[in-house]
């Protein structure tokens, strides 16, 4: 089951923290005040990212590694822990397997070719692995720098390989901490918002797991997993795909490659789209159900983090037609001939806790009364896990041990070339969020729009000077923004955010290439090159 | 791929329950309240004491999750043998302490507290301080018509809130919130000496030119609306704040993952203020910008 093995808390008691690929600093700022309050008490914060970002300002260390070579620098630290007789050869022997495949598949990768490979010196590998390896607490957590690559899979699993190479998972102020990006990307995943799970990260192609919904619906569930978002781009494009309903999400200027997705959202046969404001998307849509605004005007719950499923209440009723997510679904299964009653979240969450074995002590009661509840929670007299996985520190292990997984170095699809030497990267700022659906309607005063951000470096070599507008081209599109030179930015690097699509459309330059294993586009690796206008 | 694999099944529940390390017990400190015998914990303050007693201690720049600063004097008790009154918020609790929360030193103590800073400063707003000026008899009119004050030009230079500092007590909670204690964005200090001590950005520059990120958790402690969010400030001038009109509701942030409590006051079907819980476990009453201002989008017309 997939989420953050640890709780907000123990960021506070640990006493190293590598953030890799996450400016939490900006994109989950009452999380960093927690992770600041760690450093403050001594633990050493090594940030890992391509930028020297506002987080990476107050960590002990920062590793610009250059883009995509995160398995390359994991690995290495993962050789230089076992040559210095760094692993915990206790926790290895009880809880894993695979250690031996991993030794062998991690020794090639000495300091040398890990500092040629990534760009971070050696000694700062060294460091690094060191300092992780020997802490008493340590903690991983990361952000769409791990995952938004062709990679992703591999990219996880091998900070996964770190925290079971030094017994860094478990333990109070020890684990693996994905830092969710949406208030609800932990709880649409738990409840089954994935093409091969059901409630509760139980997978379709289980038949004992079928049998038990089956039973509690009255209907066969389908044997088989179905697509997810990047797959079903795939069907439209086949036009195996003919039909969409889109709730709360932009696809025509999230997704990477944007002519395209556009193109192919608007060669369906029907586009449904539920959403609280007229989105780009819903502009291409056939049907338009406008939506409440979940967390102002709707009940529910969501999930956060740190696993803590939580009460979101209507604090306003929606205006005009719109209604919760809830009714409108209703709604459309009375239209289809199921008559499912009145909707009302409480009833639908007490079905949840019958079929996910996680979820089933949480009542809307116990919710209310204790701020929400963590998962794995099996009945009422449970009170939640504040940490996962302490089954692998006992001895025996209870269950199946944690395998070491095979993680194979791949440069981003992308290679730079003479023709498009730089590499862009996508990411978000404090006081933005997404496409801006929801930000831009409040008057942010550091808000600055969009920018190409240019090291330095390039900046005058390129000979643009800060706030010139020029043309960013990639393989795929290209799009007018002005420069601001960035000095967080290392040569040959360049950012820009996606806040703005109807100023800059920044998709137009991503890339849609995806992981295979779970189809997320690698937002985070493009290559492009800048052109001065009139020039 | 076998589906026996973990990728098929849930791992089983850990036969014990995963919880933190039992925190190092401590001593037991016994000590008297107004002639009350209380036992707090090692390393509580008087203030904790005091309140284990139900002894009311009125404070003002003491805050839950704020360090104490020791700049206000109202929490002031008296104890025996002392020379002079404790400040109970920051003075730890010592074994055998007798402590005295109303005497005539310590009443005397926090009216001139008051009345010094009703005299200097516009209280209009701070809801916790008026009844404490009838409780203890102040009379700020008893330093003349001539009295100095803090009196100044609201400081409106942004869309998210205002600034009027002619409502400052100086207290520092925005400081230590901006600070060290929750934002570490240190944008605010105080500046000058004396009765020019003021909260300043750095060189007084307005706040779209200091290194203010508008997290707004400098409005959240603020005791005396000095610090405002921009709907209240309206509001409060068209004489529209009505907070017995408000609803107040908590929901969850609609943002990122880290899953904020959002205490949502609705009046007129408008949301008019954000604020969080100080006791929740996550924000500790802190938040950032586009949770504390960024729902305008639910009231965004024609677009909804």
């Amino acid at each position: 089951m997939g989420g953050g093995t640890s709780s907000y808390r123990e960021i506070e008691e640990t006493d190293c923290i590598l953030l890799w690929g996450s400016n939490a600093r900006e994109t989950h700022p009452i999380f960093f005040h927690h992770l600041l309050q760690g450093v403050k008490r001594g633990a050493r914060l090594f940030a890992i990212d391509p930028r020297r970002t506002s987080s990476a300002e107050w960590a002990d260390v920062w590793a610009g590694l250059d883009v995509g070579t995160d398995i390359a620098l994991a690995n290495t630290m993962g050789r230089e822990i076992i040559a210095a007789g760094l692993a915990h050869d206790a926790f290895i022997a009880n809880a894993t397997t695979g250690f031996d495949d991993y030794r062998a598949m991690v020794e090639p990768w000495t300091l040398e070719r890990g500092a040629a490979e990534t760009g971070v010196p050696a000694a700062v590998i060294r460091e690094m692995a060191h300092a992780f390896a020997t802490s008493p607490r340590a903690m991983i957590c990361w952000t769409l720098g791990i995952t938004e690559h062709h990679t992703a899979v591999d990219n996880v699993l091998s900070l996964i390989n770190l925290a079971l190479l030094t017994g860094h998972v478990g333990r109070w102020g020890s684990g693996l901490n994905p830092l969710r990006g949406q208030n609800n990307v932990q709880g649409g995943g738990d409840m089954g918002a994935l093409p091969d799970r059901l409630a509760g990260f139980q997978h379709v192609e289980t038949d004992a797991v079928r049998a038990k919904f089956d039973a509690e619906w009255g209907v066969a569930v389908p044997p088989k997993r179905g697509w997810h978002l990047s797959q079903m781009f795939e069907a439209m494009e086949r036009r195996d795909l003919r039909a969409l309903y889109v709730i709360g999400e932009n696809p025509a200027q999230s997704e990477a490659d944007q002519h395209h997705a556009t193109h192919l959202l608007e060669g369906l046969d029907l586009l449904v789209v539920q959403d609280v404001v007229m989105t780009a998307t819903a502009q291409l849509a056939d049907v338009v159900f406008p939506a409440a605004a979940a967390a102002f005007e709707a009940e529910g719950t969501v999930t956060s983090s740190e696993r803590r499923v939580q009460r979101v209440r209507r604090t306003l009723a929606p205006p005009g037609e719109a209604q919760d997510d809830l009714a409108i679904i209703f709604a459309l299964a009375k239209a289809m001939g199921h008559d499912w009653g009145a909707p009302d979240a409480e009833t639908v969450w007490n079905e949840v806790r019958r079929l996910s074995p996680p979820h089933g002590g949480m009542s809307y009661a116990r919710l209310e009364a204790l701020d929400g509840l963590q998962w794995p929670c099996y009945d009422e007299a449970h009170p939640g896990e504040v940490f996962l996985h302490s089954r692998l520190w006992e001895q025996p292990v209870v269950g199946p041990r944690a395998p070491f997984s095979r993680v194979e170095h791949k440069l981003p699809v992308e290679a730079l070339s003479e023709e498009f030497p730089l590499r862009l990267t996508t990411g978000r700022r404090l006081a933005e969020y997404n496409t801006g659906v929801q930000t831009g309607a409040y008057r942010s005063p550091t808000r600055r729009g969009e920018t190409i951000d240019v090291s330095p470096e390039d900046a005058a070599q390129l000979g643009v000077a800060d706030g010139e507008r020029v043309r960013v081209r990639s393989r795929r599109g290209q799009v007018e923004a002005p420069v601001r030179v960035d000095r967080t930015l290392r040569k040959g690097l360049t950012f820009m955010t996606f806040h703005f699509p109807e100023e800059v459309a920044t998709n137009r330059l991503t890339i849609d290439t995806t992981d295979p294993k779970v189809g997320t586009a690698e937002f985070k690796a493009a290559a492009v090159r800048i052109e001065r206008i009139g020039a | 791929m076998s589906t026996d694999s973990l990728w098929y099944h849930l791992p089983p529940p850990s036969t014990v329950v995963p919880t933190p390390p039992a925190e190092a017990p401590r001593a037991p400190v016994a000590l008297s309240i107004d002639g009350r015998e209380v036992e707090v914990a090692a390393g509580d303050t008087v203030l904790d004491a005091c309140r284990t007693a139900g002894a009311s201690v009125p404070t003002l720049c003491y805050l839950e999750t704020l360090t104490p600063v020791n700049a206000c004097r109202l929490c002031v008790v008296e104890q025996e043998g002392a020379r002079v009154l404790v400040p109970a918020c920051s003075r730890k609790a010592e074994p055998g302490m007798k402590i005295q929360t109303a005497s005539p030193r310590v009443r005397t103590a926090r009216k001139v507290v008051l009345e010094l800073l009703a005299s200097s400063v516009d209280l209009s707003t701070a809801g916790e301080l008026t009844p404490l000026l009838e409780e203890y008899g102040a009379a700020p009119g008893r330093f003349g018509a001539g009295a100095a004050t803090v009196a100044q030009p609201v400081k409106d230079d942004n869309d998210l809130y205002v600034r009027d500092y002619g409502k400052c007590v100086l207290c520092y909670k925005c400081v230590e919130a901006c600070g060290t204690d929750a934002q570490h964005t240190f944008a605010i200090a105080v500046a000058g000496r004396g009765f020019q001590a003021h909260i300043s950005t750095e060189l007084d520059v307005p706040l779209p030119d200091s290194a203010c990120v508008y997290c707004g958790n400098c409005i959240a402690v603020c005791p005396t609306g000095a610090l405002m969010a921009k709907p209240e400030f309206l509001l409060r001038q068209a004489e529209q704040w009505a907070p017995e009109r408000q609803a107040v509701t908590d929901t969850i942030c609609p943002y990122c993952g880290v899953g904020c409590t959002l205490t949502v006051h609705v009046q007129d079907q408008q949301i008019v203020k954000v604020t969080s819980p100080i006791d929740n476990g996550t924000t500790r009453g802190h938040l950032c910008v586009k949770g504390r201002f960024g729902f305008e989008y639910v009231h965004s017309e024609p677009e909804r």
